[in-house]
């Protein structure tokens, strides 16, 4: 199964990280350096992602912020976005889901277990 | 290179780049905290610089890191959602803090571990302000570890406890109707795998909302999860489902009942629901006696009525059939049952037929209104490339730069330049490498923040070394230097501030004594000057104590007892090697070096160290150094048949010597009288060590050199050759630095001619004078 | 080449050997990125004299060691032969100017011998071996003592 996947961290380590997992997995990557980004590189694609990951701490626009936004264009709504953070507050995940996001994986990402779970939350 | 091959090095070769990106972040941001700016977003961003430090950290293994990290951002969580107050104290924690993690990302990178007692006391100071229990049991920090255990994946529609379920459903608009989902006849049967499981297991009830497809979330994949777990047994309850006409395509109607045969225990069921346990109705219990007959029951049911899987469901977990009193056919919230509405080509993978012809579009655009309202500063995009890469580039640069000057050489020579179009075609040329080269010259050069970020550590701990009060001030930390002058500047600066903050500045109750406040200042000043880059560092302190200077040169033999010696010569015997040693000073500055090695580092980077002092005022050290890999404007000369190269910007002026000009002074000291003025003469092809000194300057041409200290020299040559521009090459210095050398240049027809620091060979030809016993030159 | 024959050589040194007035010097092929013929070179002011100078090697800045000089024996006797070996040491190339160069020579770590205590020339020994080929001695120089590190560096 290969999936396109936009992944959205502020983090060059993380982003670096994140697409050579997912190319490794035979993924297309896109990859977006805050919410801000992600939206726009969110619009450029077309068919959208098959799943959205995106961290939570960001500048300019926040993971939560991201997915608000995400959730809030009808061509976006169902796309599965997976949260992927060094946070683990339930107050947190909390908020996540009532954002709109459908899962969420905490840092460091087991790379097998990452992929594992986009092919999972992608169908 | 190693790591090309390793794409995993590669990254962790970005990290640390990028931590020192962040670490700079917080340092500014630190520093404008201090400055008053506790706002919001400054505090957001030292959060997140520590916050992203942290995660890389993690991915690497680095648990040192990860784990001071946590304990910093947590003091900075807590000062982000205003639960601290940040003071001067807490500012100075977390100052010391941010030094610590600097110290641990350098041990992290270079493999090394980094003082545990130092973490652990700064780490300690941070618990301190939010009041969080020190972790002497290793309790605490061993949850904040497991807080960090590799990928808790939660994929889970959890079972809801009143309060969460309440939440869930105030936010979920569109709840399903309501009712007990255990209601089983009548719903539509989906099943899988034996009909009769025994042994442990679960009976899970599960109610998607409407909110868990909205969070793109699928039922039909938590169903999968479960089904890995062991043998499942699926109950679809169909009842709910509405007419077609009145269905709600964002709506949910179905819900399960899942018989899970399985050793797992309920607490591995409940995180696999983990995420979702608010948007789904989930209650877990154990597979009873009753639980088991009901599955008999439906399995004979389906056997009776020749129920035979219709739809595709997926990978088995699902199978839908027909379902005798659902009232009708359409399942929401499920396209592979059978008689979904068709789902849109391109949404089939997608929870639902949600998508289906539904659509509410008001969301969209509000979201675009938001997306450019906090458009704001993007980090602009970077490209790393080898450093070996761009020194290529410099070079043949420097070669284009030879090259077309000798091109402009031949036309000149052949005539040409009458030609209007060549003439200008040719300062075309001319204008393009220039611009060339300032092009490669910007991409090695970066601004000296970094440089003196690292400094203003060294002041707070200095200071703190020594029980002074201490402010840095910086200024011009815009100003780019080459990369590898900023990266040998760091010792001999890092030996400057320590100098100024032990020696120059005096105590406290000194100062208060003398009328000036009790905090010293230090002052780290960097910008350009007449085509060198100046950087000085100094002190308000009590400036230097030109009679104990003058004594301990004499104690050491540095200087005769009798030596006059203007002030400024007394500042320079701290230069001297052997001037300073541990017994002058104290533990901090001390290590047994002194100033000589500051001047042996600055000259080493073809730069130059000067010092000025007021008794009572301070004392101001300033560097000057070429701006590296440039192209310098050049005079080129001869003198003892040697062709050199004299920086045109240290000429103010040019003559040719007269008889009545010269002035003797003593057997080794002639004047020339420039107007009003007597300049020193200084026999170039002598103070080379070309040929003897000349016997007489008659006729001899002589350029007018100005110094750093405002005061001039004048060299005397046998004559201008050109005036040029020259690439400079640097010196390979296998046999030490060459005296009065700044570095070297290649002419037109190929020969190398050096290129000469006036002031250095004014300076040694001075330092020569008999009453200074110490030669500096490290020739020989 | 062969495979085989490769590991044959596995223990072998190729040298380029070279006359210093009357003495046969040698150094590790590896270590050599060219031979050229004299050129004039840019005196160093205040250098050492057995620096001879600077040269202009395709662009940058090549410091030229009299290795006669460096050995104790005396300023090189100019000749049309004289050559500059340039050499790799430590990170830089540095040019050797030698009476001229003699031959090529492999010899097996076996053949070498460690030079004895006392070497008369010179109040340093620069050699790091000792090896007979066609009863001539060969003196294996040792180029990390001959070209010292900056006196800057060291300070």
């Amino acid at each position: 199964m290969s999936l396109n996947i936009l992944a959205v961290d502020d983090s060059r380590t993380m982003r670096d990280m994140l697409n050579l997992t997912l190319t490794q997995a035979g993924f297309t990557t896109h990859l977006a350096e805050d919410g801000q980004d992600g939206l726009e590189v969110l619009e450029s694609l077309d068919p959208e992602p098959d799943v959205i990951i995106t961290d939570i701490n960001m500048p300019r626009l926040d993971g939560f912020g991201f997915i608000e936004a995400v959730r809030s264009r009808d061509r976006h709504r169902s796309v599965p976005i997976l949260v992927l953070t060094t946070e683990s507050a339930p107050e947190l995940k909390q908020r996540a889901r009532q954002t709109g996001a459908s899962g969420w994986i905490v840092k460091p990402f087991d790379p097998e277990r990452l992929v594992r779970a986009l092919k999972m939350v992608a169908g | 290179m190693s790591t090309e091959n390793d794409p995993m090095a590669e990254i962790r070769a970005t990290f640390f780049i990028e931590c020192e990106e962040l670490l700079e972040a917080l340092q500014d941001g630190l520093q404008a905290m201090e400055e008053g700016g506790t706002d919001d977003e400054t505090i957001n961003i030292v959060f997140r610089a520590v916050h992203s430090i942290k995660g890389g950290a993690g991915a690497f293994g680095l648990e040192d890191l990860v784990r001071f990290a946590h304990r910093f951002e947590s003091v900075l969580d807590a000062a982000r959602s205003h639960q601290l107050e940040i003071d001067g104290e807490a500012l100075s924690i977390l100052f010391r803090a941010g030094d610590t993690l600097n110290d641990l990302v350098s041990a992290a990178r270079d493999g090394e571990a980094a003082d545990p007692a130092l973490t652990e006391e700064a780490g300690k100071a941070l618990d301190a302000l939010i009041g969080a229990d020190a972790p002497d049991g290793d309790g605490a920090e061993e949850e904040e570890v497991a807080d960090f255990t590799p990928m808790t994946l939660s994929l889970d529609l959890g079972p809801l406890d009143a309060g969460e379920g309440a939440e869930a459903g105030a936010q979920a608009d569109a709840l399903p109707a309501p009712g007990e989902a255990g209601a089983s006849g009548g719903g539509m049967e989906c099943m899988e795998g034996a009909p009769a499981p025994a042994g442990s297991g679960f009976r899970i009830r599960f109610r998607p909302h409407s909110a868990l497809f909205a969070s793109g979330n699928e039922p039909l994949h938590l169903l999968r999860l479960l089904d890995e777990m062991g043998t499942m047994t699926t109950l679809c309850h169909a009842e709910d489902l509405p007419p077609l006409g009145e269905m709600d395509c964002e709506e949910s109607y179905l819900h399960w009942d899942i018989f899970l045969e399985t050793t797992e225990e309920e607490n591995a069921i409940r995180e696999l629901f983990d995420f979702v346990e608010d948007v789904c109705d989930l209650t877990i219990s154990p597979l009873t006696e009753d639980d088991m007959a009901e599955l008999v029951r439906h399995a004979e049911a389906i056997a009776r009525d020749e129920v035979s899987p219709g739809g595709t469901a997926g990978d088995g977990a699902l199978m839908a059939g027909d379902a005798p009193g659902s009232s009708g056919e359409v399942a929401s919230g499920k396209p592979e049952a059978e008689g979904s509405p068709p789902p849109s080509a391109q949404k089939t993978r997608k929870a639902g037929g949600r998508s289906v012809g539904c659509g509410r579009n008001e969301g969209g655009s509000k979201a675009a209104g938001r997306g450019k309202a906090s458009g704001a500063v993007k980090a602009k995009p970077t490209v790393r490339v080898d450093l070996e890469r761009i020194d290529r580039l410099v070079n043949l640069v420097g070669e284009l730069v030879i090259n077309q000057a000798m091109i402009s050489q031949s036309v000149e020579k052949a005539g040409l330049l009458t030609n209007p179009e060549i003439d200008s075609g040719l300062s075309e040329f001319m204008q393009l490498t220039r611009d060339i080269q300032d092009s490669v010259m910007m991409i090695r050069a970066q601004p000296v923040k970094s440089l003196f970020q690292r400094m203003a550590r060294i002041v707070r701990e200095s200071a703190a070394a020594v029980g002074k009060n201490v402010r840095l001030r910086t200024e011009g930390e815009g100003t780019e230097v080459d990369k590898t002058v900023i990266e040998n500047l760091a010792d001999p600066l890092t030996h400057m501030i320590r100098n100024a903050v032990d020696h120059g500045l005096e105590p406290p109750e000194e100062r208060m004594a003398a009328g000036k406040p009790a905090q010293g200042v230090v002052t780290l000043s960097a910008g350009h000057r007449s085509g060198r880059v100046v950087i000085t560092v100094s002190d308000d302190g009590s400036g230097i104590n030109r009679e104990r200077v003058r004594q301990i040169a004499i104690d050491k033999g540095l200087i005769a007892e009798n030596a006059e010696l203007s002030d400024n010569e007394i500042d320079n015997l701290l230069f001297l090697p052997g001037f300073s040693t541990a017994s002058e000073v104290s533990d901090l500055s001390g290590r047994g070096v002194g100033m000589d090695v500051v001047r042996s580092a600055i000259q080493a980077l073809s730069g130059r160290i000067t010092i000025h002092s007021r008794p009572g005022e301070g004392t101001t050290f300033t560097i000057s150094l070429p701006l590296t890999l440039a192209v310098l404007d050049g005079m080129v000369v001869e003198a003892a048949g040697q062709t050199l190269v004299v920086p045109l910007n240290t000429i103010s002026e040019t003559l040719t010597l007269g008889a009545r000009d010269i002035r003797v002074l003593g057997p080794e000291t002639r004047m020339v009288q420039i107007r009003d003025t007597f300049v020193q003469l200084f026999d170039l092809g002598a103070e080379m060590g070309f040929r003897p000194p000349l016997e007489s300057f008659t006729g001899k041409v002589v350029l007018l050199v100005a110094l750093e200290d405002e005061s001039r020299a004048a060299l005397v040559i046998d004559g201008i050759v050109d005036q040029r521009q020259v690439v400079i090459k640097g010196l390979q210095d296998t046999f030490g630095r060459v005296p009065g050398v700044a570095a070297a240049t290649i002419l037109g027809d190929g020969k190398i001619a050096l290129i000469l620091d006036p002031a250095d060979i004014v300076a040694n030809s001075r330092h020569k004078a008999p009453n200074m016993q110490a030669d500096l030159s490290l020739a020989g | 080449m062969t495979d085989t024959e490769d590991k044959a050589k596995a223990d072998q040194t190729e040298l380029l050997s070279f006359r210093v007035g009357t003495q046969e010097y040698a150094v590790d092929i590896m270590t050599v990125r060219e031979i050229r013929g004299w050129t004039n070179a840019t005196p160093l002011p205040h250098a050492p004299p057995f620096v001879r100078g600077v040269i202009n090697l395709r662009g940058t800045v090549l410091t030229i060691v009299d290795l006669s000089d460096r050995l104790g024996m005396g300023p090189i006797e100019f000749s049309e032969r004289n050559v500059i070996i340039v050499v790799e040491a430590g990170s830089q190339l540095v040019g050797l100017l030698v009476d001229a160069v003699s031959d090529i020579l492999t010899v097996s770590a076996e053949d070498l011998q460690p030079p004895p205590e006392m070497l008369t020339e010179g109040p340093r020994t620069f050699v790091s071996a000792l090896t007979i080929v066609q009863e001539r001695m060969v003196r294996i120089l040792d180029l990390d003592a001959a070209l010292p590190a900056t006196e800057i560096e060291a300070a």
